[in-house]
């Protein structure tokens, strides 16, 4: 009795759930199958789902137009050169607030994130002028330093908040087997924050890869990244469902397989707090 | 430091391979508009590069907005990041008096400047010296189904009024299978809405400003103009006209849903090639209405390229540019792609061309639409700006989109067209009197 | 318990991240404290001291200020109230023992990975788009008026793609929150006869109070500086103009560095007045 009424919710939950899910994924889906039809299939009426010759001639034309490996790359070393750079500044940091909180670790915390409020096209000016100063305007180096420092916050609180789950007693034990403060990092906090530390990463990575306002206004021909390559889809001539599917799926296809195939992790490490 | 290192390598690499010149390869940056005249140029940029080997090319193409910030950005802070840019009629001017462009003067004797058309180079001069160089250049005009009309039992003159386009719409309307009599900007922004009712503006006897720089849109003609724009949007138009521009129009007459659309010459190209357009040999082209007052509602733009004077490669930007807008560029294009795709509205020569003429139904219609227009002289009353459908102020493109902005609200319907008048009239004054006007 | 020693090295290995963000946060904030005060506007060439507040006052007096304002707690506001009560409703059903659960955590988690630029065009053209959208066929499928959702529900449709996007966020956070919870204590609580509603009242909710704060505080800071959703969409027009997307129109559309700049600055003291009040609250939270 008791079993038919959980397999009866079970059932019941499932529906509903995959019912949301597939509600939700319905706009990515519908982008990516509009990417494979004809200009004049993709404003259909009634709409067709798939029951239309594909064409791959869309990603032809889009990639014929622009060299899609050039913004695809440059996607890439600004995200990953932004995240390893940002890890290596974030975890110190957090590690030494999660550990060795003084009176104003709270402030310092919160002061790091109210640089974020600053509205960004109310600093372009001075920004852009700093970098034509210094010559390095259109950069990825400069990119990558931008991009580092407004997603520094978020992952500086990230990590402090997941460091803080981390027992304190674990290292006063170390510290009584006369473990060194080198030992302590390497051999005890290093394999409990790797979770954390690798959410952090996928989360930076994701915010980095969709920056849009900097990463479009600071760049032009060497540094710029798929949210460059998307502005010249946005609006062209004509119908263009089809080719703005394309390009479309083209721009977040990378990130959106990599987010699949991490999510476990990017899960693991969200706690936010949430333990206790 | 990239650049460099691509250098080096290219450098390398090349007098590896025995060609001592590579050292002077120069990389020219260009910046242009996703239209589908400019996606062509960048698709012949090796007939450029063949004849130039010592100079290399790097696109930046973006839609027109994003364009437009990040050139403006780029040229206000003095960052060099382009050496060609592709900029309107209506930045030209401004531009060239602060020094900001250099001169086009000397394009060399294959260039062939008097043959431009008058009205169009002389947008693009100021003092005497000519700052950009034409690519294409367009004015509005009627675009209308042939097959409609005739149904409605009406007949398109060549010269319409105001009063028989919403005839005609009336006439067109199907509302039960999505056919729309009149389909016209509505989505705010200087160059969309603002380009379409500050020219319908003109043939109404509305101008933005009196001879004192005073804003005029507390008077009647501006009343009448909106009111009547409106009525005809809301009555025979297309649901969601507020948010259509040049492309979500342009997508509509192409799959058959619009009767008349009033827009840019240029579209007489796309709405007649059968490839992209279900309605391509139904379509009729008329001159831009007219209330007879003397002024048609039609406007004069072009799209040209020039060089800012930041550029660290100015005399390769002007062999690029002196290829791209010269004569032999057109008949390159006709080789290629067809006389009909050539960039029209820029030279004499072209509507002399018999082959054009021939392939082009709407090429007399659309030189007759930009002689009809008159920069200089836009309204029916004199005016102290120049420019027919914007004002070739520095202002005008914010204090115009957010115009542009009320004037939406009101087709929308979230405001009466007397409510945006009003708040229009408030914001241009508060705007023009901080300006030191 | 710290000694002195790992005190200082501590204070050392914060050094560079405080470093970093204070000229990060310092050198643009000089800069634009500076330009707030001047008349440039390149587009006229003019780079003048000194208009002194009268930047501030034109920004403040100007009727789009107060506008914007609301523009931007509809918007902050909406996307939170959609986001949070959804984000709890979707972890509390994923929770749940379900055929695939993996599968459909993917599903939901989806949107957060699209550009803000892709999922905006995406939305407008091909959904919400009166004519050849899905919506419209929709409607007309079911013999209904298409609905004109960019220009008659300007702000619920933006609203709704920036929800859209920040959903997954709400739900990963919440759901890690929920796992957390001692299954015990909800069993023990059905055994005393506590009813679903009960349950998630006295158990669920408290327990998710602090995942819930934070959700809050970190989508603010988003959100509050959300612009190219509004950019690709409505341009600003229908009511839909945001503060940040005010400064926007004054620094670039309207070339009037000073007027902006002085926007800028004006955006962050409030900005910062917000995000006070929200950390007394998620302070509190934190501490607990």
């Amino acid at each position: 009795m008791a079993r038919a009424v959980t397999t009866q919710r079970k059932i019941a939950f499932t529906a509903l759930a995959w019912i949301i899910g597939l509600a939700i994924f319905f706009p990515i889906l519908w982008t990516i199958l509009t990417s494979f039809k004809t200009e004049a299939t993709a404003i259909a009426d009634p709409p067709v789902f798939f029951n239309f010759d594909w064409t791959l001639e869309n990603y032809t034309v889009v990639q014929e137009r622009s060299d899609y490996m050039r913004y695809l790359w440059n996607s890439v070393v600004l995200a990953v050169g932004s995240t390893i750079f940002g890890i290596i500044i974030a975890v110190p940091a957090a590690w030494s607030m999660a550990f060795v909180p003084g009176k104003r670790t709270k402030d310092v915390l919160m002061w790091m994130l109210s640089t974020k409020m600053l509205p960004a096209v109310g600093v372009l000016y001075p920004i852009r002028l700093i970098l034509i100063e210094l010559g390095i305007l259109d950069s990825k180096g400069a990119l990558i330093f931008i991009l580092m420092m407004i997603n520094l916050p978020i992952i500086i609180w990230m990590l402090y908040t997941y460091f803080r789950e981390i027992p304190g007693e674990i290292l006063e034990a170390a510290r009584m087997d006369g473990a060194t403060l080198k030992d302590e990092i390497l051999y005890v906090l290093t394999p409990m924050a790797i979770p954390g530390i690798a959410s952090t990463v996928l989360l930076n990575i994701i915010l980095a890869w969709n920056e849009a306002f900097w990463t479009l206004t600071l760049t032009t021909v060497d540094a710029a990244p798929l949210t460059a390559f998307i502005a010249s889809y946005s609006s062209p001539e004509g119908l263009f469902y089809a080719k703005l599917s394309a390009a479309s799926t083209m721009a977040i296809a990378p990130i959106l397989i990599l987010g699949w195939f991490s999510q476990k992790q990017l899960v693991r490490g969200l706690t936010f707090g949430a333990v206790k | 430091m990239t650049r460099t290192l691509r250098a080096l390598m290219g450098a390398t690499a090349l007098t590896a391979a025995g060609f001592a010149l590579a050292a002077q390869a120069e990389t020219i940056t260009i910046a242009t508009v996703n239209n589908g005249d400019m996606i062509r140029m960048q698709g012949l940029t090796s007939h450029f590069t063949d004849m130039h080997p010592d100079i290399e090319v790097e696109w930046v193409t973006l839609e027109e907005n994003v364009l437009r910030q990040n050139v403006t950005t780029d040229i206000a802070t003095g960052g060099g990041q382009y050496d060609v840019i592709t900029i309107g009629t209506y930045e030209v001017p401004i531009w060239g008096a602060n020094d900001w462009l250099l001169s086009l003067d000397d394009l060399g004797d294959e260039y062939n400047v008097d043959d431009l058309l008058p009205a169009v180079r002389g947008g693009l001069t100021v003092d005497g010296t000519l700052y950009a160089s034409p690519f294409y250049g367009e004015s509005s005009m009627v675009m209308y189904r042939t097959d409609l009309m005739e149904a409605a039992g009406l007949e398109m003159p060549d010269e319409p009024s105001w009063e028989f386009i919403r005839e005609a719409a009336a006439a067109m309307t199907d509302r039960e299978n999505e056919i729309y009599g009149i389909c016209l900007r509505g989505k705010a922004g200087w160059g969309e809405n603002m380009a379409f009712l500050t020219a319908m503006g003109n043939s109404f006897g509305a101008r933005w400003f009196d001879m004192d720089w005073r804003p005029q849109f507390d008077s009647e003609a501006w009343h009448n103009t909106l009111t009547f724009y409106i009525d005809m949007m809301n009555e025979y138009g297309p649901p969601g006209a507020s948010n259509n521009g040049f492309n979500e129009n342009l997508a509509l007459f192409q799959t058959g849903k619009c009767g008349m659309w009033i827009d840019a010459t240029v579209a007489a190209s796309f709405v007649t090639n059968p490839d992209d357009s279900d309605v391509a040999d139904s379509v009729g082209f008329a001159l831009a209405p007219d209330n007879g007052l003397g002024r048609r509602g039609n406007w004069l733009w072009a799209w040209n390229l020039a060089i800012p004077a930041s550029s660290d490669a100015p005399e390769a930007a002007r062999e690029f540019i002196a290829w791209a807008t010269g004569p032999g560029y057109t008949e390159l294009v006709a080789s290629e792609e067809g006389w009909a795709n050539v960039p029209p509205g820029t030279r004499t020569s072209l509507y002399e061309n018999q082959e054009y003429l021939d392939a082009a139904p709407f090429a007399e219609m659309t030189l007759r639409s930009m002689q009809a227009a008159d920069p200089t002289n836009p309204a029916v009353d004199p005016v102290p700006y120049t420019g027919v459908q914007f004002v070739a102020i520095p202002e005008f493109a914010g204090l115009g989109t957010e115009v542009g902005q009320l004037f939406s609200a009101a087709l929308a319907g979230q405001m009466s067209a007397d409510e945006a008048l009003e708040q229009a009239q408030e914001l241009a004054t508060e705007e023009m009197e901080a300006a030191g006007y | 318990m710290a000694t002195q020693h790992s005190r200082s090295a501590a204070r050392l290995m914060m050094s560079p991240a405080v470093f970093l963000l204070l000229v990060w946060m310092l050198v643009p904030l000089i800069m634009t404290l500076w330009f707030s005060t001047l008349d440039y506007r390149p587009m006229r060439g003019t780079f003048d001291c000194c208009e002194g507040l009268g930047n501030y006052s034109r920004f403040v007096t100007s009727s789009a200020f107060l506008d914007s304002i609301v523009a931007t707690l509809q918007l902050v506001g909406g996307v939170l109230v959609i986001t949070v009560v959804g984000g709890v409703l979707l972890a509390i059903l994923l929770d749940q023992p379900i055929w695939g659960q993996g599968v459909v955590r993917i599903l939901v988690i989806a949107p957060f990975f699209v550009m803000p630029t892709v999922s905006a065009l995406v939305w407008k053209n091909m959904f919400m788009n009166p004519v050849n959208g899905l919506f419209a066929h929709l409607f007309k499928g079911l013999g209904l008026q298409p609905v004109d959702w960019l220009s008659q529900y300007p702000m619920f449709s933006i609203i709704l793609i920036v929800s859209w996007q920040w959903l997954p966020f709400a739900t990963l956070i919440l759901l890690t929150a929920i796992q957390s919870l001692d299954s015990e204590q909800l069993e023990a609580a059905e055994m005393d006869g506590a009813g679903p509603l009960s349950r998630f009242g006295h158990i669920i909710l408290p327990h998710l109070a602090r995942s819930i704060t934070v959700v809050v505080l970190i989508q603010t800071i988003f959100l509050l500086s959300i612009f190219a959703e509004i950019y690709v969409t409505t341009s600003g027009a229908f009511g839909t103009r945001t503060l940040t997307y005010l400064v926007y129109q004054r620094v670039i559309e309207s070339q009037n560095v000073g007027l902006g700049s002085a926007g800028g600055i004006i955006a962050v003291i409030l900005a910062n007045i917000v995000a006070l009040v929200l950390m007394r609250v998620v302070g509190k939270n934190l501490d607990a």
